[in-house]
């Protein structure tokens, strides 16, 4: 077997090797490359930087512990946003696991400034449905969510005091990994409802997410870790986005060698074989 | 975390990560603890936040009777675990699909049609604007199969077809970009939390 | 009456949702709030269903003591663990249920789709081939937005992120829009046929 025949062919573990590597060296061994702030990322922060203190943001948590590294840092760093802004936040839940790290990151931003349960934010839960869940806000959310995540009655929740459907909010921002995510707040809290709606998702779904921003339909968007990251850095806080980012850089560099490589090693075999039956 | 818990975090994961050298009982065995772990999650979930909250309290505490009808319509749904009565299971299945699809037909026709191309058709006083309109209205004719690619349709069909490979490019990427997130995620994981060497 | 009752649940209630987008008032405007709450709860029936489905299916793996059935045993314990203590003690932050979430079902469900990059790199240089121009507009938009969105783009080139923004905000934001609205185009077809019982494979085959 000719070298070129064994670069082909080679063993997929060393290629796993290569790209743990490149995680790994970078986590280990920062360099600390500047994160540029893009466009979507920046409009976002402006919406809830626009927004008065005392203001209610609906966020809905619609992601769970498979993309946790990709969703959970943007949520807690826009949380962090909100609640240094003096904004309230009522969190609701489209996908199961999003009631327990919603409610971690709230937590977690709620201790950092003096925020307390019920009155600054509350979590109403999981509810399976999607975009009927929406729609249900849209006319009575206590119809629909009679209770906060641990059983509480909405009644007994200051915060809630006074909210019937979407009209209390100034923005709803949903921090999604599919369906139902983005694209249903879209549809019924943007398009039926005229409520200003941003998001976090995952890289994976951001750039269909691209037409809405174009529209207007969707105020800011974050996708994935890079997302997060940049939020960090509009917030000036180290995060766990910002230590990911010399990693994620490195492991991009490392995919692009491995298909410009794979693409000189078919060429060269192409040669060969073409030669060959000459 | 707990000191426990960490350990029993990173052993699970790499559990997992050891299928990368062959599958082996140590990822079988996560792989169905996963599984249960999960479901059991969503069990404890819809017990909480929708069947109390939704179904027993206003059913059995403030007498709002009508919910037995959706409460009837669950068992049916049920029901689909046995073979013999499992066609029952096609009632709530039916308002499941009707109430759906009532749903999507103006949503989707209102925010990811009309508006969409309400907003591709923008006066010509920027790049961007020539740009979107070409793709969106080149990129729609690739996707009309009912007549012949040849022609004039054929090469707007072709052109339809570079904007959507751009698109496609640009997906790609992004997708990389995610699955190096999440291994990023479970790197940071061991070697902060478990190991300790990052601080 | 097998088949005829679902057609005619799904036509009214259909109906109903699309009335009540146009007429919000009563009563269409109180329905269609109705169907919304039952809906969510006949949904989390349906989850109770499939859970039902793999407790089905992982039993009669272990009566039958067929291969692997102490895999199944795993996947049960875990289930009933779960949901034991989260019916029992609560899902609060400080609760048993909250500690098995945060230390096993996080570190699996995560390091599963974590191993996903390593397939993509595997995927990379294995399967990603020039082959023609098509295939060589789609790697440049892939190498530009890859490198233009993370931090080694700016330091390779101060103008590749900008590049990469352009890509993302035109020619990308056209080609989705393009699949979005064939999309939309799609589903209101598709849910004109459903709500009129011309499509009824949803329904299933079996008797009528």
């Amino acid at each position: 077997m000719s070298a070129i025949e064994k670069l082909r062919n080679i063993d997929r573990r060393f290629i796993f090797i290569a790209i743990a590597l490149a995680v790994i060296v970078p986590l280990l061994f920062p360099i600390g490359l500047p994160v540029t702030v893009s466009p979507s990322v920046q409009k976002l922060y402006d919406a809830i930087e626009e927004l008065p203190p005392g203001s209610k943001v609906l966020m809905s948590f619609d992601y769970g512990t498979s993309t946790m590294p990709e969703v959970y840092p943007m949520n807690l760093a826009v949380a962090q946003h909100c609640f240094s802004r003096d904004l309230k936040v009522v969190g609701t839940v489209l996908w199961p696991e999003g009631v327990s790290l919603g409610q971690n990151a709230l937590e977690i931003a709620a201790e950092k400034y003096g925020k307390v349960y019920g009155t600054d934010y509350v979590n109403l839960g999981y509810k399976v449905g999607g975009m009927v869940v929406i729609q249900a806000i849209g006319r009575d959310i206590r119809e629909i969510f009679p209770e906060d995540f641990r059983g509480t009655p909405i009644e007994e929740l200051p915060i809630m005091e006074g909210v019937r459907n979407f009209d209390r909010f100034r923005l709803v921002v949903t921090f999604s990994a599919g369906d139902p995510g983005v694209r249903e707040w879209v549809m019924i809290a943007q398009a039926r409802y005229h409520k200003k709606v941003g998001a976090g998702c995952t890289a994976v779904s951001a750039p269909a997410f691209y037409p809405y921003l174009d529209t207007g339909q969707l105020v800011g968007l974050l996708g994935g870790m890079k997302g997060a990251a940049e939020y960090e850095k509009l917030l000036q806080s180290q995060g766990p986005a910002t230590a990911g980012m010399d990693a994620q850089s490195v492991a991009h560099a490392v995919i692009i060698c491995f298909i410009l490589f794979g693409n000189l090693v078919m060429l060269i075999t192409k040669r060969k074989t073409e030669r060959r039956s000459l | 975390m707990t000191t426990l818990g960490v350990w029993i975090a990173a052993l699970l994961t790499l559990c997992i990560l050891s299928f990368l050298y062959k599958d082996n009982p140590f990822y079988k065995f996560a792989e169905h603890l996963f599984v249960g772990v999960s479901a059991g999650y969503v069990v404890a979930l819809t017990y909480h936040n929708t069947l109390i909250p939704n179904l027993f309290v206003p059913l059995l505490k403030q007498g709002d009777y009508i919910l037995i009808i959706p409460l009837i319509l669950g068992i049916m749904m049920l029901l689909r675990l046995f073979p013999k009565v499992g066609w029952i299971s096609r009632w709530p299945l039916a308002f499941i699909v009707g109430v759906t699809a009532g749903f999507w037909l103006i949503t989707y026709l209102q925010s990811n049609g009309l508006v969409q191309i309400r907003e591709t058709l923008r006066p010509f006083n920027s790049l961007g604007n020539i740009v979107i309109a070409i793709g969106v209205l080149t990129g729609l004719t690739y996707f009309f199969f009912s007549k012949e690619h040849k022609g004039v349709f054929g090469k707007t069909a072709k052109v339809g077809i570079w904007f959507l490979m751009v698109t496609f490019g640009a997906s790609f990427g992004y997708t990389v970009m995610a699955r190096i997130s999440l291994l990023i995620g479970r790197m940071h994981f061991l070697l902060s939390d478990w190991l300790g060497l990052i601080k | 009456m097998r088949r005829q009752v679902p057609l005619i649940i799904t036509f009214i209630a259909g109906t109903i949702m699309i009335i009540a987008y146009f007429i919000p008032r009563e009563p269409f405007g109180g329905l269609r709030q109705r169907f919304s709450v039952w809906f969510l709860i006949i949904a989390a029936f349906a989850l109770i269903l499939g859970i039902g489905n793999l407790i089905k299916i992982h039993g009669k793996r272990i009566s039958r003591q067929s291969a692997g059935w102490g895999y199944s045993v795993v996947l049960l314990v875990g289930l009933a663990a779960m949901s034991v203590l989260g019916i029992g003690w609560g899902i609060e932050r400080s609760t048993p249920f909250h500690y098995l979430f945060w230390n096993m079902q996080i570190p699996l469900s995560a390091t599963m789709f974590a191993l996903l990059a390593f397939f993509v790199a595997s995927a990379s240089y294995r399967a990603f081939r020039i082959r023609s121009f098509e295939a060589t507009l789609l790697l440049a938009a892939a190498v530009v937005v890859m490198l233009g969105r993370v931090p080694l783009g700016n330091l390779l080139w101060p103008r590749l992120p900008a590049v990469a923004n352009w890509i993302m905000t035109f020619p990308n934001t056209a080609g989705q829009r393009a699949i979005m609205i064939g999309i939309a185009l799609g589903v209101v077809s598709s849910s004109l046929r459903i709500i009129l019982g011309i499509e009824r494979t949803y329904l299933g085959g079996g008797q009528q």
